[in-house]
């Protein structure tokens, strides 16, 4: 059940899509696909990571996400800790220096970490020796969500290559959606980005992207659909004035759906507000794999500790 | 008894007087008495050797943060000083966001008490523009004035209403002094912490519109006009603001701008380069290529950049080591910009020698109307030597300033100060 593949990991952490190769990225997919198989089984335990210790630490709420992590730790026989923000130092007023070099003291083999500020998983690799795997900091990173995307897309499409994936919601402030934009991009995919101009933050034409500005012009010809959640405090706040608004222009309809390729697949990396970016008949409907989304998040993030615990090459 | 030096063997280089040349400095009583090829040593002076080095008039930074009074675990008026003696300065113009902040007489003549005491430069405050920072109603700034500030600013905070800029602009002709602007429009840099572009987009950090410049060096360009006022745009760090500037200075607005050493050398993309370290986290925020560009293009033209300030902004390392959005903004400059501006500026030719010392004391003097920037004689003695191109490296931990917040720790450089003299007396840093 192990993989075989000729590319080694030699990362300690897994920070962001932005500095991995394709033969990496391809190797997480791999393993993950390695690992998949373990979830259908009646008894979803494998000894993998006995004896090995990962810390959760969620400085944002999060429940897919951490949930996913948990499990997948736990099928691999990690012995896991949670830490979440509710009475945890930080709020005490510890600096987060202090609370890596506490971490730190009690020696964790990985630190799975999301947080509000950008670059804080950085920080936090550069201070401990644990592998540390950023499970989305701020408007930056969430690799895991890119992969297990890109999982979902080539159970779907065999290949990412060649595809024409739109992007569509809230881009500015989407991790997602940056994590997402160098994998694609990055293995040979055409994505668009679309959503009202507030919300499309500057310098996209850096990023090897096209931009579009209705839905129907983001989603024409597209193999790919995903939908971000649209943060409903943004209504109102210059960003766009209100949510039905938001829904007549940017929500995804059976109707509008027409505009994409008839093999169209929809996608949300959640939590999903019905009614505000998409409608429940398509989140419901024959196109939708967002609940396989999930499914795979497991064996992704499997995968990710799989690579990141060292114990590939303690077998090697 | 008069105190005799005679700095002997250096190339002199004053851009007051179009001087460049070997020559010999004989200072007396603490003011320049002659420059002349070869001077003859009276036989009761000291003599320093400036054979290989060059010397010029002593270097002036206007635009300083001494954090004294309040926040003297910072830096402090004694501290900053023998920063900018050991970085080659002999004159610093202090900004008044201290705790509490420099709005009234008092403040301004305790730095300046602190000052004559412990100072290893000259000390010349800035006082507020409004009380507190706040931006509601004008400081006393005839009494600041009166007792030693020499221009006003709310530097950290941008004069957000129009109104009270007009009102500062017309109420400081009064004193002759200028209006310092922090220029920033808070509403366009909302909660940015680095400037707005491919950068920040890449690293989901909030951005810093270069229009939060512009929009307001536009405004006060227009009230500047209007009020015949005298006008200084701190750190001005975007191509179109220099561009606006360079269009009225033209027009005969009496507007000038100072630029930073790091927003001429290192650019926006250094944030994602160095893994978000807070090194490169400061107001205004490291700008694009384009912006850069703009400012070196602009700097070898007198019509455009005034004067090189470096905008010394020491924070404890306690403040900095911090994640990137919470980190206050600013870094250290008074220990790495002669050395920077050497290596980075000089040395690959976009500007000449005398051109950066007209830029780094000259200029900056004539912009505040302050003494020194010359070394005509009968001018106080405050000289500046310098070794021109000698490799050093930069070493935060050696720096005489409390703050060691800088990106260029650990820079090879070539060219570095050597020596200070404030009004003819060698300045030794302990």
């Amino acid at each position: 059940m192990m993989p075989e593949t000729s590319t080694r990991w030699r990362r300690k952490d897994l920070l962001g899509i932005a500095e991995l190769s394709p033969a990496e990225i391809e190797l997480i997919l791999d393993t993950a696909e390695s690992f998949a198989e373990i979830g259908e089984r009646p008894i979803k335990k494998v000894p993998t990571l006995r004896g090995k210790t990962v810390l959760n630490l969620f400085f944002e709420a999060s429940t897919r996400t951490r949930s996913s992590f948990e499990i997948a730790e736990k099928r691999m026989s990690a012995d896991n800790i949670n830490f979440s923000t509710s009475g945890s130092a930080l709020e005490k007023g510890e600096t987060l220096i202090d609370t890596a070099l506490n971490l730190q003291a009690m020696a964790p083999d990985l630190v799975v970490i999301r947080h509000g500020h950008p670059g804080v998983p950085h920080m936090l690799a550069q201070r401990i020796e644990a592998g540390v795997i950023n499970a989305g900091d701020g408007a930056h990173e969430h690799p895991t969500q890119a992969l297990l995307d890109a999982f979902t897309i080539r159970r779907h499409k065999k290949t990412l290559g060649g595809l024409k994936i739109a992007i569509i919601g809230d881009i500015e402030h989407s991790r997602v959606v940056r994590s997402n934009v160098h994998l694609l991009t990055r293995m040979g995919a055409r994505v668009t980005l679309g959503g009202p101009r507030t919300l499309m933050p500057a310098g996209l034409e850096k990023m090897g992207v096209e931009a579009a500005y209705t839905l129907e012009d983001a989603i024409r010809g597209a193999d790919v659909i995903m939908m971000l959640r649209i943060q409903l405090e943004r209504q109102g706040r210059m960003s766009f004035p209100s949510v039905k608004e938001y829904f007549q222009l940017f929500g995804l309809t059976t109707e509008r759906l027409k505009a994409a390729k008839e093999d169209v697949i929809i996608m949300h990396p959640g939590p999903m507000n019905r009614g505000v970016e998409i409608a429940s008949e398509v989140a419901d409907g024959p196109y939708s794999v967002i609940l396989e989304q999930v499914t795979h998040g497991v064996s992704v993030r499997m995968a990710a500790l799989y690579l990141l615990s060292g114990v590939q090459e303690e077998t090697a | 008894m008069s105190a005799k030096l005679l700095i002997h063997g250096g190339r002199v280089i004053d851009p007051s007087q179009d001087l460049d040349g070997v020559f010999d400095l004989l200072i007396e009583d603490g003011r320049v008495a002659k420059i002349d090829g070869k001077v003859q040593k009276p036989k009761d002076a000291e003599t320093f050797d400036a054979s290989g080095l060059v010397v010029s008039p002593g270097l002036i930074d206007i635009h300083v943060h001494l954090r004294e009074p309040g926040q003297e675990y910072k830096e402090t008026v004694r501290t900053g000083t023998m920063a900018a003696a050991a970085g080659g300065f002999t004159g610093v113009a202090c900004m008044a966001n201290t705790d509490p902040v420099n709005d009234s007489r008092s403040v301004t003549e305790h730095i300046l008490l602190e000052a004559r005491r412990h100072g290893y430069a000259h000390v010349y405050p800035v006082g507020a523009i409004s009380k507190g920072l706040r931006g509601e109603e004008l400081a006393e700034i005839g009494e600041m004035i009166r007792v030693g500030a020499r221009a006003i600013s709310d530097d950290g905070k941008p004069v957000m209403n129009a109104e009270l800029m007009r009102r500062a602009l017309l109420y400081a002709q009064h004193f002759g002094i200028r209006v310092i602007q922090h220029a920033e429009d808070l509403n366009l840099t909302g909660e940015g912490v680095m400037h707005e572009g491919e950068w920040s987009t890449k690293l989901g950090l909030p951005g810093i519109p270069g229009s939060s410049e512009d929009v307001m060096v536009a405004r006060d360009l227009i009230l500047t006009e209007d009020t015949a006022g005298r006008y200084h745009v701190a750190h001005l760090s975007t191509a179109r603001s220099l561009d606006m500037v360079r269009r009225a200075k033209a027009q005969g607005i009496d507007a000038t701008c100072e630029v930073s050493p790091h927003h001429l050398i290192l650019t926006d993309e250094e944030v994602a380069k160095r893994d978000f370290s807070t090194s490169t986290k400061m107001k205004p925020p490291l700008r694009s290529e384009k912006d850069r560009d703009a400012l070196l293009n602009g700097l070898a033209d007198r019509a455009a950049v005034d004067c090189i300030a470096s905008d010394h902004a020491p924070h404890h390392a306690d403040e900095k080591d911090v994640q990137f959005s919470l980190a206050p903004f600013g870094i250290v400059g008074l220990e790495t910009t002669l050395s920077l501006c050497l290596d980075r500026l000089v040395r690959p030719g976009i500007v000449s020698l005398p051109r950066l010392i007209e830029l780094l004391s000259t200029g900056p003097a004539r912009v505040l109307g302050l003494p020194g920037g010359t070394l005509k004689e009968g001018s106080p003695a405050d000289v500046t030597v310098f070794h021109p191109d000698e490799e050093v490296t930069l070493r935060a931990a050696a720096f005489r300033s409390k703050g060691k917040n800088t990106p260029f720790d650990g820079w090879k450089l070539h060219g570095h100060p050597v020596a200070t003299f404030l009004e003819g007396r060698r300045i030794t840093v302990a």
